[in-house]
């Protein structure tokens, strides 16, 4: 495998000039971006700039229509989730998608999915079979792989401190939203990510529960985990990232370290239009737009 | 030529009677997101409001006519009141499983108040023809037309129109949106229930003079047809609903000049397969878009499940065991190893619906390919049943998971009509494969029970049989259940696209599900055949599927003491009490309607 580099950079993951359009609007218009090894990278833009649609084309719940991604020198373009998942790729969800009836616990094990080896695609048919019976006999083998995986998991949720370790048996939807979010990062933490891909981390949560999240993606950028994070909150962005990225309309209108873009004139237009130049102003929340049923007759 | 000329006019008066029916389904689907599984059983009522109007009344047509929409349309009102209202805050699946409950008391009540029998429906017209380009047209023939091209200008002026219309597509495209603009989307509801409803009677009623017959049992077909007709056109799209009723009237009749009418159903729902599996969104919206996903959500509570203490179990398993030394009467014991058949379903299907969300509403068509499997191998070939029962097993996960492995790219509702429509294919493929099931005459002669040389005539030893392979069987699926399969399973019903984010295939855990409770399914028909020593493309029809779903949902969405104790609940106790045997069909809805009103978690809650 070949390792790019840029600037003395050892880029890990790297995405050339993706596109995507819908119906005549273009969401992502040629975005270029590269993450290097143990860099954190944000992506920050309006309502509306696509970053959405951006990181859905990241972690392969979109294909983009044009342009290359690439993951440690592999080209990954189109790649569906699950693989992505097994070269390590592991992310978060905006709205925190936890598996609401399972415990904790289960949660934070679901994570490790891709990694483990009783659990390996194998041949077509015979490996699901063989999975099966694998599930079913229990050899030692795999049961010395479950329980390392549950000491290691158990490891993860002391990470949070008091906060999931005395609920890991209470299922997912009973723990509050901030929470929840914790137990996401504990699935992906789970997965052993090459790259943790954090989608608006902290949106929904008040300002201590924010810091709290600070502390922790700041504590896992200290162990040198890669990161690529989408977020609203500027003085979250500020404080985390090596680079940042600004989108607007599709398009990347500026890049450069955290304080560069800041004073950037093109980038405070584009959060704040002509007339309040200068202020930092707090952003709204995302709408969630449903797409309308079809009743005409 | 002349002949094709005649099968497509034949094509589009069919396709008239399904727009009738189909366009109600829009337009109920349109405002509450609700599959009416109840519109057959209105369509079946109309029918009979109709036949009561035009011969025991003796009222001219016309009067019959409105009285039939008259009539149904307050049905509607009824249905809306009991299957949709009271059940705003559940799941989406929920008003579906209400309605289905709703036509299983419908159709029951019919059959009791005017017996099982089809009836003719005379109809009153006058007796003219005539004959454009070869096709023959009576006044019938042209009353469907007009009453169908009416019926959707009136709708049309309705929508565009009026008031209520307005409201009525205010409340399709955004329900909450129109609510806070004033409208009162309770009484939108309300009125197009009324008007899907009555349009569905009329539809019964045409259909009834079309075909001159009317029976209690014609509804469920109807819903069938009108769902595919829907789900071609679109779910909720109203003119779709009609050019796909037309598409199926066409595809259906030339069908039936091709090959002969037993083939027309299989038509219908072939043609649903694929409009599933390759245009999703129907006819008219472009392909890449995934559906909306208007009806995902599994029928899960947040309740948590009920524990059953080991012991507890262990000695309800010893009991049970032990039952045949203390009870003599061998009624009891096989109406109890009946329960035990049906647990082996109920086990496959709560694995299937429950652990991994895919609310199968065509699971007895698993019982119908192990039945079928463990039958021919026995009777052709003479093998023991021995070794036809697991072979049955092996045979019924390996067909089941390649039937339905098309559809599961599919969520929510899509799942269950998905799989509805292969149930059904299955009975048509056995009812039209003479060459290797004997068609409609059935296999008789089936080898009974027996090991190894052991034949097991007893009801004591038949019922110790199929006990010791549903305990072992029900270990089995505790077992994985409790594996990593159990979480993976149950993340992919929580939520698929997390899921796939940690590296979990959907396709592959999904495959796996089915193919276990294929097995266990497979097993449970193949010990039913040899049992019943007589089977048909019937034994386990649609019905069955949907008393599965109910004996899953009373025990504890993929709960497996749950599925046993629901089986058991639903098969054995109508038997039990012998006056109930015979209202089974009305308790079955009954419990449905009650169980997702008042206790969606069922009996043990969902694990």
């Amino acid at each position: 495998m070949n390792h790019p580099e840029v600037g003395g950079k050892d880029i890990l993951f790297d995405v050339r000039r993706v596109t995507r359009r819908f119906d005549g609007l273009t969401a992502v218009d040629g975005v270029s971006l590269s993450v290097a090894r143990g860099e954190c990278v944000s992506v920050i833009g309006p309502n509306g700039a696509g970053k959405s649609t951006l990181f859905n084309l990241l972690t392969g719940i979109d294909v983009p229509d044009d342009g290359i991604v690439r993951f440690d020198g592999e080209d990954v373009t189109g790649f569906s989730p699950e693989r992505l998942a097994a070269r390590g790729v592991a992310r978060t969800f905006q709205h925190g998608r936890v598996f609401g009836n399972l415990s904790v616990l289960d949660n934070v094990l679901l994570g490790a999915h891709a990694r483990l080896a009783f659990a390996r695609p194998g041949w077509p048919v015979v490996g699901a079979v063989a999975e099966t019976l694998r599930a079913l006999f229990a050899p030692p083998a795999v049961r010395r792989e479950e329980a390392a995986l549950r000491a290691e998991a158990l490891q993860i949720i002391a990470r949070f401190g008091m906060r999931l370790a005395p609920r890991i048996d209470e299922p997912a939807h009973s723990l509050s939203y901030a929470n929840r979010r914790r137990v996401e990062i504990a699935r992906a933490l789970a997965l052993r990510p090459r790259i943790l891909v954090l989608d608006e981390p902290t949106a929904g949560m008040n300002e201590s529960e924010t810091a709290e999240m600070l502390e922790l993606i700041l504590e896992l950028k200290r162990d040198g985990l890669t990161l690529l994070l989408i977020e609203h909150k500027l003085e979250l962005v500020m404080k985390l990232s090596d680079h940042v990225i600004v989108l607007d309309d599709g398009r990347k209108i500026a890049e450069g370290l955290p304080d560069e873009v800041r004073h950037d004139p093109a980038v405070i237009e584009a959060y704040l239009g002509h007339r309040q130049v200068g202020a930092q102003a707090p952003l709204e929340p995302q709408v969630v737009v449903r797409s309308p049923e079809r009743l005409t007759p | 030529m002349t002949a094709w000329f005649d099968y497509t006019v034949n094509g589009l008066i069919v396709g008239n009677i399904y727009a009738l029916l189909a366009v109600g389904l829009a337009l109920i689907f349109g405002v509450s997101h609700l599959i009416n599984f109840a519109h057959g059983s209105v369509y079946m009522v109309g029918g009979f409001i109709g036949w009561l109007c035009l011969t025991r009344l003796g009222l001219p047509l016309p009067v019959a006519l409105l009285a039939t929409v008259g009539g149904c349309a307050l049905l509607g009102v009824l249905i809306e009141r009991i299957g949709l209202r009271p059940l705003q805050g559940a799941a989406r699946i929920a008003p579906l499983l209400a309605t289905i409950g709703i036509s299983f008391v419908l159709d029951q009540l019919a059959q009791i108040v005017f017996g099982p029998d089809p009836r003719p429906v005379p109809s009153t017209l006058p007796e003219w023809t005539f004959t454009i380009g070869g096709a023959t047209l009576g006044s019938l023939d042209v009353l469907i037309a007009a009453i169908g091209i009416g019926a959707a200008g009136v709708l049309y002026v309705f929508l565009r129109f009026t008031r209520l219309g307005w409201a009525v597509r205010a409340t399709a495209q955004d329900r909450d949106a129109a609510q806070q603009m004033g409208v009162n989307v309770n009484a939108v509801n309300q009125a197009v229930f009324a008007i899907a409803c009555g349009l569905g009677g009329l539809s019964g009623l045409l259909v009834g003079m079309y075909y001159n017959s009317i029976d209690p049992a014609m509804g469920f077909e109807a819903t069938l047809k009108g769902v595919v007709a829907l789900l071609i056109g679109g779910l909720g799209n109203v003119p779709g609903a009609i050019a796909g009723s037309l598409l199926l009237g066409l595809v259906e009749s030339y069908g039936v000049a091709l090959f002969g009418t037993s083939y027309r159903d299989l038509f219908a729902f072939v043609l649903l397969l694929v409009f599933l599996v390759w245009r999703p969104n129907g006819l008219f919206s472009s392909n890449r878009r995934l559906p909306p996903e208007p009806l995902t959500g599994t029928f899960l509570s947040n309740r948590r499940a009920v524990r059953i203490p080991q012991p507890v179990l262990i000695v309800a398993i010893v009991a049970a065991f032990a039952l045949p030394l203390l009870v003599s009467s061998p009624y009891l014991l096989q109406i109890l190893t009946n329960g035990w058949i049906y647990g082996l379903l109920a086990l496959s299907l709560t694995l299937v619906a429950g652990t991994v969300g895919q609310i199968s509403l065509g699971h007895a068509a698993l019982l119908l390919i192990g039945a079928y499997a463990s039958a021919l191998l026995s009777v052709d070939i003479g093998w023991s049943p021995a070794v036809t029962i697991p072979l049955a097993g092996l045979i019924t996960a390996l067909l089941g998971t390649l039937l339905v492995y098309p559809a599961f790219r599919l969520r929510g509702h899509y799942v269950s009509i998905a799989t509805l429509g292969i149930g059904e294919i299955v009975g048509l493929v056995i009812l039209n494969w003479d060459g290797l099931t004997r068609g409609p005459v059935g296999i008789t002669g089936i080898a009974p029970l027996a090991l190894f040389g052991w034949p097991l005539s007893s009801a004591r030893a038949v019922y110790w049989f199929t006990l010791a392979v549903l305990v072992v069987l029900a270990l089995l699926q505790v077992r994985l259940l409790r594996s990593h399969l159990g979480r993976t399973w149950r993340a992919i019903r929580e939520d698929d696209v997390a899921a796939r984010a940690y590296g979990v295939r959907p396709n592959r855990y999904k495959a796996m599900a089915f193919a276990c409770g294929g097995l266990g399914a497979g097993i449970g028909g193949a010990i039913a055949a040899h049992l019943y020593s007589y089977i048909n493309y019937q034994t386990f029809d649609s019905q069955v599927s949907i008393l599965a779903l109910t004996m899953v949902i009373l025990g504890g969405l993929g709960s497996v003491a749950g599925a046993v104790v629901g089986a058991v609940a639903l098969i054995s106790l109508p038997e039990m009490f012998r006056f109930a045997a015979e209202y089974r069909m009305l308790i079955y809805g009954v419990v449905l309607l009650l169980l997702v009103r008042f206790r969606p978690q069922g009996l043990f809650g969902t694990a």
